[in-house]
């Protein structure tokens, strides 16, 4: 428990500093900051979600779980199962399109060539996000590439702008690179010789992979998914810009109720503390059965 | 290292082929946005002729020019003061063991998970109640007030980085310097700072280009007179498809990709140099 890698002092220097001073030095700006605008600030929001009323100072009745009751109401109900169903649905996506794409870069793709390969396919991520939203709008919209190509196969035009379908495709898109991330460091630790004894064993390919790739790659599976899931959950530019009016998702819901018509900074603060309280729910079920090691990326 | 399943051919060339799809739908929105930018006509699928209009455009765009320096202002600000107060505490953090560690690494880690839009409310919250005069008075004061905000997600990703760094050094060279006679800052400034450099700028670039980025932070803690380039933008595609975005966003991504190979490339430097 003692002080990891301080030695103990051969000679004299010239001032003899308090050994307090050195780790107060270290840890202190960026305690103060994040005490300041993170821990202080999330107490806060705790508190005014409890304060039923429009804006802070404007108390009517103190501590009361009013404003987590009306979460509850069909109307926004409603819009918190959009949110999940947004979530859990661009998690499956990018599962089901991400796993190949890790597999092939992390097993088949030659060594010299993965980490390349790898920063090649993730490299859209750097770009705006929202621009890469807009970039959707210009392909679904309905006279967009999307519908120009189909009326080239003499194919019927799709009207998806604005839906449900352009916001599982805005979403996934956005967060596809993480899933591919993620399962690549589960794949890439995977013994491959083990894939070799079972073929050798006789398992045909689709037993390999079922029953020893799979399995050795659950952790891997299990960050990826919860990633994803934490960050579509959280998501508001692809279900704003691409989802339209009948699209809102629990993110613009709180928005609505800070800077939007409808101001009631207590209910909005409810939401905001739900929305933490999943994420931390997604989080202690990733640190008890997911990769830690893979989650550093 | 023979390929994982040699006695089965056709799965290879199945993955192969659907990660090509899967690499044309990562590029498909920026090629679309690239094509776009130089088209005449910007709202037909097919190709009008060749103009640089829209960059015209863009250029001379003093909206767009003024939040693009706001956007640049809170970034290098946020990212500067990131560097410093990430790159102590992650030493710290790895230097000492004190009661209390394990939650304030996670609170350090907390900004990379919470959504957007959590941190953007229970700021803004903050900022109500200590009473900073959000929309009107000093201009300076709202720039500063999403650069103080920018701070604790730069902060996270600057600490993250430098920290899988130090766990990879040699702790040996900083205590030979000590054992030299070298004063606990000499040997940091000399010594560590030296070794943590690369991950410092790599942590720094991968903040930058998180906090040009950022829309929802900025939205809540910007106050009437400042506006970020995502502000900017998003009011743009809400009222409608606007061709010039095009060029701007051909332009961002330019910038984007040359911060990631530069990032990338300083990564694999020091690998390099630390295998050598």
């Amino acid at each position: 428990m003692a002080q990891a890698s301080t030695t103990p002092k051969s000679q004299n220097p010239p001032i003899e500093l308090p050994r307090w001073l050195e780790p107060l030095a270290l840890l202190g700006p960026a305690g103060v900051w994040l005490g300041l605008l993170l821990v202080i600030p999330t107490l806060l929001i705790f508190e005014l979600s409890l304060v039923p009323g429009i804006r802070p100072g404007e108390v009517v009745n103190p501590s009361s779980l009013e404003n987590y009751a009306l979460i509850f109401q069909p109307i926004y109900l409603q819009v918190m199962i959009r949110s999940l169903i947004f979530a859990i649905g661009t998690t499956i996506i990018c599962l089901i399109l991400g796993f190949p794409v890790a597999y092939w870069i992390a097993l088949i793709v030659p060594k010299r060539w993965r980490n390349l390969v790898l920063v090649g396919f993730v490299l859209p991520l750097w770009t705006s996000s929202l621009l890469r939203s807009y970039a959707w709008i210009t392909i679904l919209r309905p006279t967009g590439v999307l519908n120009s190509l189909l009326a080239s196969f003499g194919l019927p035009p799709l009207d998806i702008l604005n839906r449900p379908p352009a916001v599982f495709i805005g979403m996934s898109y956005s967060l596809l690179p993480y899933m591919v991330l993620i399962l690549y460091a589960s794949l890439e630790k995977l013994d491959q010789r083990l894939l070799e004894a079972a073929a050798d064993l006789g398992a045909n390919p689709q037993q390999v992979f079922w029953k020893v790739t799979v399995p050795q790659t659950l952790p891997g599976i299990a960050a990826g998914s919860l990633l994803v899931f934490i960050t579509g959950l959280g998501d508001f530019v692809d279900p704003e810009l691409l989802g339209g009016a009948s699209s809102m998702t629990a993110a613009r819901l709180i928005y609505n109720q800070f800077l939007g018509a409808t101001q009631n900074w207590g209910f909005g603060s409810a939401l905001s503390m739900l929305m933490i309280l999943a994420v931390s729910i997604a989080i202690a079920l990733l640190i008890k059965y997911g990769d830690r090691s893979a989650t550093g990326v | 290292m023979p390929p994982p399943r040699p006695s089965s051919k056709l799965p290879l060339s199945w993955q192969a082929l659907f990660s090509l799809v899967m690499f044309g739908f990562m590029y498909l929105p920026i090629l679309v946005l690239a094509f776009y930018s130089f088209n005449q006509s910007p709202y037909s699928a097919g190709w009008k002729g060749f103009t640089l209009d829209w960059y015209r455009k863009f250029f001379s765009d003093t909206r767009i020019l003024s939040a693009l320096r706001d956007s640049l202002a809170v970034a290098i600000f946020a990212v500067a003061i990131a560097a410093v107060i990430g790159t102590l505490m992650a030493v710290g953090l790895a230097r000492y063991h004190f009661p209390g560690r394990g939650i304030y690494r996670g609170i350090s880690y907390l900004p990379l998970i919470i959504p957007d839009i959590a941190i953007a409310v229970s700021t803004l919250v903050f900022l109500a109640a200590v009473a900073i005069p959000l929309s009107g008075g000093l201009i300076q004061l709202n720039l500063w007030t999403i650069v103080a905000a920018h701070v604790v997600f730069c902060l996270s990703y600057v600490a993250l980085v430098v920290s899988t760094r130090l766990t990879n050094l040699n702790p040996h060279l900083e205590e030979a310097a000590l054992d030299l006679g070298a004063t606990p800052v000499q040997a940091f400034i000399q010594v560590l700072l030296p070794e943590l450099t690369p991950a410092i700028i790599s942590g720094c670039l991968l903040a930058f280009v998180l906090s040009m980025d950022d829309f929802l932070i900025a939205s809540f803690t910007a106050g009437g007179g400042t506006n970020t380039l995502p502000m900017e933008i998003f009011s743009r595609i809400r009222t409608g498809v606007k061709p010039d975005i095009n060029a701007l966003s051909v332009i961002l991504i330019l910038a984007s990709g040359f911060l990631f190979f530069s990032a990338e490339y300083i990564r694999y430097r020091s690998e390099q140099k630390r295998l050598g």
